[in-house]
C-alpha cells in the first residue's frame, strides 16, 4: 500500500496541477483586460470602428477565459485547507488576510463590473462602459497584487513572530505585504501576463494575415501585438535579471539550482548553458559552459566567487533537475520573444509588417509561448523554494494534511480527468472563436450566431427585458 | 468572562454572514440547476436559465470569501475541518466547475448541449449534496487530536450527514422554485408553483427530522437547547420555524408572488440561527472554540479595517443592481 511519503508527493502533484491550470487563465486575462481597455480607449479617442470591432472580438474570448479562471480559482481557495492544513494553521494568520483582501478588493470589483463590461454597451453611456472596462482591468491587477504578495511572503518571509502554537503572527503588515521579493515578482509576473497576451493576440493576427493579407482588424491587432512584444520583451529580460539578483540575495540555493552550481567557484563561476544535472552525484553531466560568465551576470565581475550547493545542507536542496530545466525553458522562450520583437521592428522599418510571411509563421508558432514561459517560470520559483513552503521556516513535508494516500490519489485522478474535459472543451471553444477572422460589424458576447456568453458577475442585466430596465429610459 | 463582542466573535458573525449571503444568492441558482430536468426543454428551460445565468459567478464569490475568510480568521478551524471533509469538499469544487462552465458551454456548442445540460444539473445537485453533507458532518462532530484532524477519510459519511445533504437539496430546490415564481410568468410560473408546493412540504419535513436528531448527537447540544432558563430563548427558534412554515404554505396556496421566496429565505435564516445555538461558542463541535481557533489579534484587526469598509460597499452595489433589474424575466431575454 501507500506510505506517508506518497500522500505528500501526491498532494504536491495535485497542487502543482491545479495551480498551473488555474494560472493559465489569469495570465491571459490580466493582459487581455488591459488590452480591451486600450482598444476601447482608442475607439473613444479616435472614433475608428476597427478598434470597436477588435474590442468586441476579444471580449467574447475574454468572457470564456474569465469564467474558467473563476471556477479553477474556487478550487484553489479550498485546497489550502484540504491538502495543506498544517500550513494553513501556521501561515493562515498571515496568508489568510492577504487572500481575504484579494477577494474583497479584486474579486468583487471584477464581478461587479463584468456584467456592464460584457453586456452594457448600448445600455449605459460610453463613459460608464469604459469605466467598467477599466475597473475590470484594475481588478485583475489588484488580484495579482495580493496573491503575489502572499506568494512572495512564502519565499521571503519577514515582519512576523512565532507564537507558542507555532503560528506565524503578523507584526508589521507593511513589511509583510511589501516583502523583499514582492516588488520584483509583481513586475516580472505582470509583464509576463502582458507578454503572454501580446503573443496570443499576435498569433491570432498572424493566422488571419496568412489567410487574408488585407484584413483590417488582423492588421491592427498584429501591429499592436508586435509593438507590445518589441517593447516588453527586453524590459522583461531586464526585470527577470533583477528578480534573479534579488533571489540570489534572499534564496541563494534557488539560484544555485537554476544555474546548476553544485560546486562552489571561488574564482569565477561558469555559466552552464546545457547539461544533465545529477542530484544524487551532485554534478552536472555533459555540461556546456561559458567560463566565468555566471559570475559576470550575477555579480557583474568575472572573478567574483560564487557559492554552490556544497555549502548548503543536502536536506535543504531543491530538486535541481526540475529547476534547472524549467529555468532554461523560460529564459530560452524569453530570448525567442525578444527575437520576434526585433524581427517585427525590422519588418516595420521595411514596411513589410503585413506581408512578410515568415514573420507571420513565426508569430503564429510563438502564440502559445507565453503560457509555456509563464508555467516554466512559476515552476522555477516554486520548486526552487523547496523543500520549504515558508522558505527556511516551514518544511513542505511538515505542511501537509493528515490524509491517507488513496484519498489524495483519488482526488488527483478526478482533478486530472475533469480538468482535461472541461478546460479542454473551453480551450477548444476559444480556439474556434480565434479561428474566425475579425470583421466589420463584429457582434459582442450578447448576440450573434452562438447565443450569449453568460458570465456576468453580480449584475443580472441580461436576464431582463431591456425595455423594462432603468437604463432604457436614459 | 469574555466580552460578547470581541474580535473572534465579531469574525464568527462576519463568516456566518458570508455563508448566509452565499446561501441567499447561490442557493436559488443551484436549486434551479437541480430542478432543471423537471422543466420542458425549450422555452421553460430557457426562462429558468435566463433568470440565473448572469449572476452565478458573482454569487460564488461569497463562497470564496467564506473559505478565504475562515482560513484568515480561524486558521485552526480551517485546518481541522477541511481535511476531515476532504471528499465532500473536493466533490463540491469539482461539481461547481461543471455547472459553472455549463452556463457558457451549452450556448457555445449546440451540438453537445444535452451533455452540458446534464453537467449543469449533476453539478448543481452534487455541489448542494456535498455542502449539506459538509454541514451535517461538521454538526455530528469531528475527531481532533492536538491541532489536527484525527479521523479517517470516510468519517463524514453517516445517515445524519446524508439526511442534511438531502435536506439542503430540497431547500435549495425550493429556493429555486420560489425564485422562479417571483421572476417568471405564465406556464413556467404555474409549474413552479406546483413544484414549490411539494418542495415546501418536503422541506418542512426535513427540517423537522434534522431538528429532532440534532439535540441527540451530543449532550452539549441537548443542554444548549433544553437547559433552563435559555430554553425560553431557544424555544423561540422552533416556534418561529413553525410560524414561517405555515405562512409559506399559505403564501403558496394563495399565490402571493414574492412571499414564498422571502419566507424560504426566512426558514434558512432560522436554521442558521439554530445551528448557531447548537454550536456556539464552538467552531468544531465539542473540540475547538472560536477563541481557540481565532487568528492573532493583529490578523483580525487588519482584516476588519478592510471588511468594515468593503463589505458594505459590496452589499450596496449588489442590492442596487438587483433592485434596478427587478421584475420578470422573459424567456427570450435580450438575445
Amino acid at each position: 500500500m501507500f506510505d506517508q511519503f506518497d500522500a505528500l508527493l501526491l498532494a504536491r502533484f495535485q497542487f502543482a496541477f491545479t495551480v498551473s491550470f488555474h494560472f493559465i487563465f489569469p495570465a491571459f486575462s490580466i493582459g487581455l483586460a488591459s488590452y480591451l481597455a486600450v482598444l476601447e480607449g482608442l475607439w473613444l479617442w479616435t472614433g475608428r470602428e476597427v478598434y470597436l470591432n477588435l474590442f468586441k472580438y476579444w471580449l467574447k474570448i475574454f468572457a470564456l477565459a474569465f469564467a474558467m479562471g473563476v471556477v479553477s480559482g474556487i478550487v484553489m481557495s479550498y485546497q489550502f485547507g484540504t491538502n495543506w492544513s498544517v500550513f494553513s494553521d501556521k501561515a493562515g494568520p498571515i496568508i489568510g488576510p492577504l487572500m481575504a483582501y484579494e477577494v474583497m478588493t479584486a474579486f468583487f470589483l471584477e464581478a461587479g463590473f463584468l456584467g456592464i463590461m460584457l453586456f452594457g454597451m448600448g445600455r449605459v453611456s460610453r463613459k460608464l462602459h469604459f469605466a467598467a472596462t477599466l475597473a475590470v482591468a484594475v481588478g485583475t491587477f489588484i488580484s495579482a497584487f495580493w496573491i503575489l504578495s502572499a506568494n512572495s511572503w512564502m519565499q521571503t518571509p519577514v515582519g512576523y513572530s512565532v507564537n507558542e502554537a507555532g503560528q506565524f503572527v503578523p507584526e508589521d503588515w507593511w513589511a509583510i505585504i511589501f516583502n523583499p521579493s514582492f516588488p520584483y515578482r509583481l513586475v516580472h509576473t505582470v509583464m509576463a501576463a502582458y507578454l503572454t497576451t501580446a503573443l496570443v493576440v499576435g498569433g491570432v493576427g498572424a493566422w488571419h494575415l496568412l489567410r487574408e493579407r488585407t484584413n483590417r482588424g488582423a492588421r491592427v491587432m498584429f501591429s499592436m501585438a508586435m509593438g507590445m512584444v518589441a517593447v516588453v520583451a527586453p524590459l522583461q529580460i531586464l526585470a527577470g535579471d533583477m528578480h534573479g539578483l534579488n533571489t540570489l540575495e534572499h534564496q541563494p540555493a534557488k539560484v544555485m539550482a537554476m544555474e546548476g552550481h553544485f560546486r562552489s567557484h571561488p574564482e569565477g563561476a561558469p555559466l552552464i548553458l546545457f547539461g544533465i544535472p545529477d542530484q544524487e552525484a551532485g554534478t552536472v553531466r555533459n555540461a556546456i559552459a561559458i567560463p566565468k560568465a555566471s559570475s559576470l551576470i550575477l555579480k557583474h565581475d568575472l572573478n567574483a566567487p560564487l557559492k554552490g550547493l556544497d555549502t548548503v545542507d543536502r536536506a535543504n536542496w531543491p530538486y535541481v533537475p526540475v529547476v534547472f530545466w524549467s529555468f532554461r525553458i523560460m529564459v530560452g522562450l524569453g530570448f525567442a520573444m525578444l527575437g520576434l520583437g526585433v524581427l517585427s521592428l525590422w519588418a516595420r522599418f521595411r514596411s513589410r509588417l503585413y506581408d512578410w510571411r515568415p514573420l507571420h509563421w513565426l508569430a503564429l508558432a510563438m502564440g502559445p509561448a507565453g503560457f509555456v514561459a509563464v508555467i516554466a517560470g512559476w515552476v522555477t520559483t516554486e520548486v526552487g523554494r523547496q523543500p520549504f513552503t515558508v522558505y527556511g521556516l516551514l518544511r513542505t513535508a511538515a505542511s501537509a494534511s493528515p490524509l491517507e494516500a488513496p484519498a489524495v490519489a483519488a482526488s488527483l485522478l478526478t482533478f486530472i480527468v475533469v480538468y482535461f474535459i472541461v478546460f479542454g472543451a473551453g480551450t477548444g471553444y476559444i480556439l474556434k472563436l480565434m479561428g474566425k477572422a475579425p470583421h466589420p460589424g463584429e457582434t459582442g458576447p450578447e448576440a450573434g450566431l452562438d447565443h450569449p456568453i453568460r458570465t456576468a458577475g453580480i449584475t443580472p442585466a441580461p436576464s431582463v427585458d431591456p425595455a423594462r430596465t432603468l437604463g432604457a429610459e436614459a | 468572562m469574555i466580552p460578547v463582542f470581541d474580535l473572534p466573535t465579531l469574525w464568527a458573525f462576519v463568516i456566518a454572514f458570508a455563508v448566509f449571503a452565499y446561501v441567499v444568492m447561490d442557493g436559488f441558482d443551484l436549486g434551479i440547476g437541480i430542478l432543471f430536468p423537471f422543466f420542458q426543454p425549450g422555452q421553460e428551460r430557457d426562462s429558468a436559465m435566463n433568470s440565473v445565468a448572469p449572476v452565478w459567478d458573482g454569487n460564488e464569490t461569497w463562497l470564496v470569501l467564506g473559505g478565504g475568510g475562515l482560513m484568515a480568521a480561524f486558521p485552526l478551524a480551517y485546518a481541522i475541518i477541511l481535511p476531515a471533509l476532504y471528499a465532500p469538499i473536493i466533490a463540491m469544487v469539482l461539481a461547481l466547475i461543471f455547472r459553472g462552465v455549463a452556463f457558457e458551454f451549452r450556448w457555445r456548442d449546440p451540438g453537445h448541449r444535452r451533455y452540458w445540460d446534464v453537467a449543469f444539473t449533476t453539478g448543481s445537485a452534487v455541489a448542494t449534496l456535498a455542502q449539506g453533507i459538509t454541514l451535517g458532518a461538521l454538526l455530528q462532530g469531528i475527531a481532533v487530536d492536538g491541532r489536527s484532524y484525527a479521523g479517517g477519510w470516510w468519517d463524514w459519511l453517516t445517515p445524519f450527514s446524508l439526511l442534511v445533504g438531502v435536506s439542503l437539496m430540497v431547500g435549495y430546490a425550493l429556493l429555486g422554485a420560489t425564485w422562479l415564481v417571483m421572476k417568471t410568468e405564465g406556464a413556467v410560473q404555474n409549474h413552479s408553483y406546483r413544484l414549490a408546493g411539494k418542495l415546501a412540504v418536503a422541506l418542512i419535513g426535513c427540517i423537522g427530522l434534522v431538528s429532532a436528531a440534532t439535540p441527540f448527537l451530543s449532550g452539549a447540544y441537548y443542554a444548549r437547547w433544553f437547559a433552563w432558563p435559555q430554553v425560553l430563548f431557544t424555544a423561540q427558534v422552533p416556534l418561529l420555524v413553525g410560524l414561517c412554515s405555515g405562512t409559506l404554505l399559505v403564501s403558496l396556496v394563495r399565490r402571493w408572488e414574492y412571499w414564498p421566496f422571502l419566507l424560504t429565505l426566512g426558514l434558512f435564516a432560522l436554521c442558521l440561527l439554530g445551528l448557531g445555538v447548537s454550536m456556539f461558542p464552538h467552531v468544531v463541535p465539542n473540540a475547538v472554540t472560536i477563541h481557540e481557533a481565532a487568528a492573532p489579534e493583529a490578523s483580525l484587526q487588519f482584516m476588519l479595517v478592510g471588511a468594515s469598509v468593503l463589505i458594505p460597499i459590496i452589499l450596496a452595489y449588489t442590492g442596487y443592481s438587483y433592485w434596478v433589474f427587478r421584475g420578470k424575466t422573459g424567456h427570450e431575454g435580450y438575445h
